[in-house]
């Protein structure tokens, strides 16, 4: 797993000089070396359990629990990642999990930035309180309305079906909001003037504001993708056939299944991590502008 | 807009043209927003109200199934402990965040680093994240209760094996899980802080704690009072963690609002009985988001 390639600590070497001193600088560097004794401890228990996982992926069943622990898989063992192709259904897992991540963001990055741009930059009556509808959403948690919602699908024939979950996502009030608060960013000079050209409202929006917010699009695309991903809640509600099963859910039937292959276990929740940590690692820019932006205004 | 019209018919069609563009963009995205969510919202306050059951026969019984919510053990045990559960989650996260928040803008090396990490269990998903941490807290061979033994703990406590000890177990990972995700949102905060003021407070002599009250909590009260909004909301929906990692158990030590929902609902399939708690957990969060809100507005006046 690539996360834990980079759980070295951060240069201890930062900051040397003697902390004891009681000189005004000497004060200084105590509070530095302070602060990365805090960051270094902090880092160790983000990232333990994912070491954790990694080697206990890497240990035959009966070492994974031991007294006293071994933080090294000795010897390393790769059988696990062999075994758990067979003993689950691990690619049709995957598979179902892309292809629904996939669909997911495509539908949401598109409905939602097109939603963005007529609540940003399109003014007409009753604007407001449609957005204020979507505001609204963010105080009800999807829990209270579940049950409702579940009625209705079943109503429309979508439970059982992937259908359900892409409904379940695509729609989200979320990719509105992060795209609405970049349009306002734009100057509005730039689709005044497009307009005295004579460009319509739609060409606009696909002429500027579309390659301007390639970076917002990036980071919607990257956060939906994850969260259909690590989705467990609704495949759990919807998705009763074994054959649909999303890699959250099967990895969660599968430890029923095996409850003692702790090793295995481990295997299988690395699999269901490791896309996501590399599309996190290669993104991480976006994922990080994304959440800041959407959590700027408030 | 760009062509300012002076005569009324020419405004009346601009206005006309404005709302046919604004409906049309957002309308693909508003027609699945409002019968998946929208929809929902609204039939929760009829099903609450009736029997519904699994065949879809809705029968009218007014109140009953909130009569019947207040002679209930159960819920009053699920409510209990999602409120523990509350109690602890907000303080706990709100301060790790805002303590790695502060760490990470100092000019330190790895802070980039160290960002990443923060921000990693967040985008991990809950079930990996759930079986590691049973693992890690599994009484007997578990390398939290080695520590602890280490450090001198003859009786380390059982964690999720034990009904006093699960909550706590929970909120332990429910804090490390999203302490990133809320410390993001304070650095964006900490970062809209100008540092003149912190020039300015060095030179008159402040302290490093009186420029900590008197210009970042100040600087950051926008940004504290959303992340509140929204810890509040997740503190209160929370479900698949719990589910994942006790069931709800050991016995209903740490059975949730949103679990029983599911349990009345899905499992039971008393979707009417379910509804009605679900009303409870709607107007729990609306009603605090509401309450926060004005009390925000009272203080920015």
């Amino acid at each position: 797993m690539t996360a834990t390639d980079l759980s070295m600590p951060p240069p201890a070497v930062a900051a040397p000089g003697d902390p004891g001193k009681p000189t005004r600088r000497g004060g200084f560097r105590g509070w530095r070396l302070l602060g990365y004794a805090a960051l270094v401890l902090a880092a160790v228990g983000l990232l333990l359990p994912f070491y954790w996982m990694v080697v206990a992926s890497l240990k035959t069943n009966n070492d994974v629990f031991t007294i006293p622990i071994t933080w090294l898989p000795d010897p390393v063992v790769w059988r696990n990642y062999l075994d758990i192709w067979q003993r689950s259904d691990m690619t049709t897992w995957l598979r179902n999990t892309l292809l629904l991540s996939v669909v997911v963001t495509f539908l949401q990055v598109l409905t939602g930035s097109f939603a963005a741009y007529g609540f940003a930059r399109v003014r007409f009556p009753g604007r407001n309180m449609l957005f204020l509808a979507y505001v609204g959403t963010i105080a009800v948690p999807w829990q209270s309305y579940m049950i409702p919602q579940f009625i209705l699908m079943s109503k429309l024939q979508l439970s059982n079906t992937l259908w359900s979950i892409v409904a379940l996502q695509a729609f989200g009030a979320f990719g509105v909001f992060l795209m609405k608060q970049f349009y306002e960013t734009v100057p509005e000079e730039l689709s005044e003037s497009a307009r005295v050209d004579g460009l319509s409202e739609f060409g606009i929006y696909r002429r500027i504001m579309l390659p301007l917010s390639r970076p917002a699009l990036a980071s919607l695309a990257l956060l939906t993708f994850v969260t259909t991903w690590n989705d467990y809640l609704g495949p759990l509600i919807y998705l009763r056939s074994p054959e649909l099963r999303t890699v959250q859910l099967g990895l969660n039937t599968f430890i029923s299944q095996y409850n003692a292959e702790y090793a295995l276990i481990m295997t299988g929740s690395v699999l269901s991590v490791l896309p996501v940590a590399v599309i996190f690692l290669l993104g991480q820019r976006h994922f990080i502008e994304g959440i800041a932006t959407t959590g700027l205004k408030g | 807009m760009a062509t300012l019209p002076r005569t009324r018919p020419r405004n009346r069609r601009l206005v006309w043209r404005n709302t046919v563009a604004g409906w049309s963009f957002i309308l693909p995205n508003f027609i699945g927003f409002a019968v998946l969510t929208l929809l929902p919202v609204a039939v929760l306050f009829y099903v609450a109200f009736t029997s519904w059951n699994v065949f879809g026969v809705a029968e009218w019984t007014g109140t009953a199934n909130f009569q019947r919510m207040w002679g209930d053990a159960s819920f009053w045990t699920a409510l209990r402990n999602t409120v523990y559960y509350t109690a602890f989650h907000i303080p706990l996260t709100l301060a790790a965040a805002l303590g790695l928040a502060l760490l990470l803008n100092r000019k330190l090396r790895g802070v980039r680093f160290f960002r990443t990490v923060a921000f990693f269990p967040y985008v991990t998903s809950i079930v990996a994240i759930a079986i590691v941490w049973n693992q890690l807290f599994s009484p007997e061979y578990g390398p939290i209760n080695a520590l602890l033994r280490a450090v001198g703990v003859d009786d380390p406590p059982g964690w999720t094996t034990s009904s006093t000890w699960s909550m706590p177990a929970v909120i332990i990972v429910g804090t490390w899980r999203y302490m990133g995700y809320y410390m993001l949102l304070f650095l964006a905060g900490l970062q809209t802080i100008p540092a003149q003021l912190y020039e300015a407070a060095q030179t008159d002599g402040a302290s490093a704690w009186q420029r900590f009250v008197h210009v970042t909590i100040p600087g950051l009260r926008h940004t504290t009072f959303f992340v509140t909004v929204l810890l509040t909301i997740e503190s209160f929906k929370v479900f698949d963690l719990i589910l994942l990692m006790t069931g709800g158990g050991p016995g209903q030590s740490t059975l949730v609002l949103s679990q029983y929902i599911y349990q009345k609902g899905f499992e039971e399939n008393q979707f009417g009985y379910a509804s009605a708690v679900s009303i409870v957990l709607f107007a729990i969060c609306f009603g605090i988001t509401v309450i926060q809100f004005m009390v925000n507005k009272r203080g920015n006046s």
